[in-house]
């Protein structure tokens, strides 16, 4: 075929799926996957997650101008699939974790190595053949060769309060030649959990993956879990959720702006945000009756209302961070010393962002528009009014920029969902049968990805959530290349990566 | 700059009283410090926290007792950034068997007398990640545990509470005991 496919060609081409929401779902043949990975290493389509199954492996596809989104699955009866890395990057570390997990292997994958096992769950393969372990096999770090090279290990006990990962640089004096990651510390096996799991235990699950994205991952799912049953959420729910997600993206924002700030050694920046940090989480405490909102949102709405009495409150959180705030951005631009450590610090090229399908802060930080709040307007977002900030120098300092346009975008948000709350009910009786269904919500980190399939009972037979920093974290190691070792921390703090989130 | 720091002379500051253990296990903790430790190590700790496979949301509030309104170093509480410098370890998460070896080296790094707070749900039991292939379930299955923080996470001033029991006995409600600290 000589003319671009579409996504409802590659539909067409394969055995379209019944029951899965709200895009489609089609069974393809190895030649239509293969002639998918050549899009998306045309950067026709945006590749948005990709997963194990039993003897199957799935792959979602974005195709940003069009807002559409399909899932494509190979049968590996062999154990085998075409490899999807070999010709687009961006999916080495999901078919390391395939192959980790389920023992499917990627042919001619470009990296063999193992990426979450490290050889001592005693089991391999834990979710497909579950082979007894043998012993670890040492982890070799990719090699940068020349002269007067020195490496740096560090992790996975870092100096700061910070999840475990390890970093291996390789430096030139100061200079960073090589900046490679391992992760996995962190991985509890939340996937295998799920698997039998009711609704209401997994999204609890869903909800300990990522403590500082509690409620973007307890949205994206419920949204899947509604989407494969066909559920009508009620407005409220919509709306409240809504609240929630952008309490949660100001606290996260807050947070971080003070934190980069910090890890420039300009505390007073930290010690103002940290505050203004505190009150979002003492109001969403006050509002919801837990700090980060933990276990607030359910599959079918969410688990409480909000109380008339707590709109003040609200009301009042947003006029203190209106009150502080604009003095903190001027003191940020201000300061020249600070200044002269965050711009042109760790330049994320536009291309690779695109070519990553790198969300949120990192991605627009770096010219990529996607947020899905905008693209794939879910509710309540299509009827509120609201900016999504582009910046394109891609440094520490546009990262930073992002963040503060994005708390001001949050707060105007908030406010128009105190002004707008519709009234009704919370929560809508979840039917229990067999379906499948995806979602993608913005968390303030980028994009979350959920799909799962239930059985017939209405238990989880497979449930995938895919964190924005699968795409984040091997642009970090582009983007500190040529940097000093010393700004490591601050690069490092501008991308805030989940390790949970990544490693499950 | 110098207006905001002129506006911190001028505002009266933020940070709230202590909270108060009331916990029957905290108590009972701050009964096993010996006083001899005590006098070595005064009123201040130094608090090593190791990840040990948390969802992050137990790191986010440990972070939170740094800010203005709990301002953990008033109490000679520190965080540093070694555990050769530590008196306490603050272990979080279910100890996922990734993170066990680092764990248990961190741990042997630092120097006696030491304890160990284990910080959250996850850390007691291994909470709703327990049973799973890749966690070994709690604090205690590896290091041996002093105290345990409940919550999910646990609130900032919960985790006020426990450090403080650490370094002081409550002398009016409590009898002191032998010490049950290993040199």
């Amino acid at each position: 075929m000589q003319s671009i496919p579409t996504l409802a060609d590659i539909i067409g081409a394969g055995r379209k799926v019944a029951n899965h929401g709200p895009c489609p779902r089609a069974e393809v043949d190895a030649n239509v996957w293969q002639r998918v990975t050549g899009q998306l290493a045309a950067s026709q389509w945006t590749l948005s997650g990709l997963w194990g199954d039993a003897a199957a492996v799935h792959m979602a596809l974005l195709d940003e101008p069009a807002a559409e989104m399909i899932v494509v699955s190979l049968a590996c009866p062999d154990g085998r699939f075409p490899s999807v890395a070999q010709q687009h990057p961006p999916a080495i570390r999901l078919e390391r974790t395939i192959r980790d997990l389920f023992g499917l292997e990627p042919e001619n994958a470009p990296d063999p190595r193992p990426w979450l096992d490290h050889g001592r769950w005693g089991v391999r393969h834990p979710l497909g053949t579950k082979t007894m372990d043998v012993e670890a096999e040492p982890y070799t770090f990719l090699s940068a060769e020349g002269e007067s090279l020195h490496q740096i290990a560090v992790g996975p006990v870092h100096a700061g309060i910070i999840e475990p990962g390890h970093f291996r640089f390789h430096a030139n004096g100061e200079a960073v030649v090589r900046l490679e990651a391992r992760f996995g510390y962190a991985h509890k096996g939340v996937e295998a959990l799920m698997r039998g799991a009711d609704l209401e235990h997994a999204a609890k699950l869903a909800g300990r993956v990522c403590g500082d994205s509690t409620v973007a991952y307890t949205v994206a799912f419920a949204r899947a879990a509604e989407a494969a049953l066909g559920v009508d959420v009620p407005s409220r729910a919509h709306w409240l959720r809504a609240l929630m997600a952008e309490l949660e993206r100001l606290a996260n924002h807050l947070g971080d702006i003070g934190a980069i700030c910090n890890d420039a050694s300009f505390a007073l920046m930290q010690a103002h945000c940290a505050v203004l940090r505190e009150r979002v989480l003492r109001a969403a405490d006050l509002c919801f009756g837990h700090r980060l909102m933990r276990d607030c949102v359910v599959p079918g709405g969410v688990a409480l209302n909000l109380k008339d009495d707590s709109i003040p409150v609200l009301r009042e959180l947003l006029a203190e961070i209106g009150r502080r705030f604009p003095a903190l951005v001027e003191l940020y631009d201000n300061t020249a010393s600070l200044q002269d450590r965050t711009v042109a610090t760790g330049i994320l090229k536009p291309e690779l962002a695109q070519q990553y399908g790198a969300s949120g802060y990192v991605g627009r930080a770096s010219g990529r528009s996607f947020d899905a709040r905008r693209a794939l307007a879910y509710p309540p977002y299509d009827q509120l009014a609201f900016e999504v900030p582009v910046l394109h120098e891609g440094d520490v300092n546009a990262r930073v920029w992002i963040r503060i346009h994005e708390v001001k975008q949050s707060m105007m948000l908030i406010e128009q969902i105190l002004g707008g709350l519709p009234n009704g009910t919370l929560r809508a009786t979840i039917p229990s049968g067999a379906g499948e269904g995806l979602a993608i919500i913005e968390g303030f980190r980028g994009d979350v990805l959920a799909w799962l399939r239930l059985d017939v009972d209405g238990r989880v037979a497979r449930c995938h959530l895919r964190d924005p920093s699968w795409f984040q974290w091997p642009l970090l190691e582009a983007a500190i290349e040529g940097n000093i070792v010393a700004d490591f921390p601050l690069c490092n703090k501008s991308f805030n990566c989940a390790y949970s989130g990544c490693d499950l | 700059m110098r207006k905001l720091l002129f506006q911190g002379l001028v505002r009266s500051p933020l940070t709230e009283p202590r909270p108060f253990a009331d916990d029957a296990e905290l108590i009972a903790l701050a009964t096993k410090l010996d006083s001899a430790a005590r006098r070595r190590l005064g009123r201040s700790l130094s608090i090593r926290e190791v990840d040990a496979g948390s969802c992050n949301g137990c790191e986010l509030e440990i972070h939170a007792l740094n800010n203005a309104f709990y301002d953990l170093e008033r109490f000679g509480l520190k965080f540093v950034a070694s555990p050769r410098h530590a008196d306490v370890l603050f272990v979080t998460g279910p100890v996922t068997k990734n993170m066990r070896e680092a764990l248990e080296r961190t741990y042997r790094a630092m120097p006696s007398p030491k304890w160990v707070v284990a910080v959250g749900d996850c850390a007691l039991d291994g909470g709703m990640f327990a049973g799973s292939y890749a966690v070994m379930g709690g604090v205690s299955t590896v290091l041996p545990v002093d105290l345990h923080i409940k919550g999910c996470p646990p609130r900032p001033q919960a985790l006020l509470a426990g450090l403080l029991a650490l370094i002081e006995a409550r002398r009016a409600n409590i009898n002191q005991h032998t010490a049950q600290v290993d040199p």
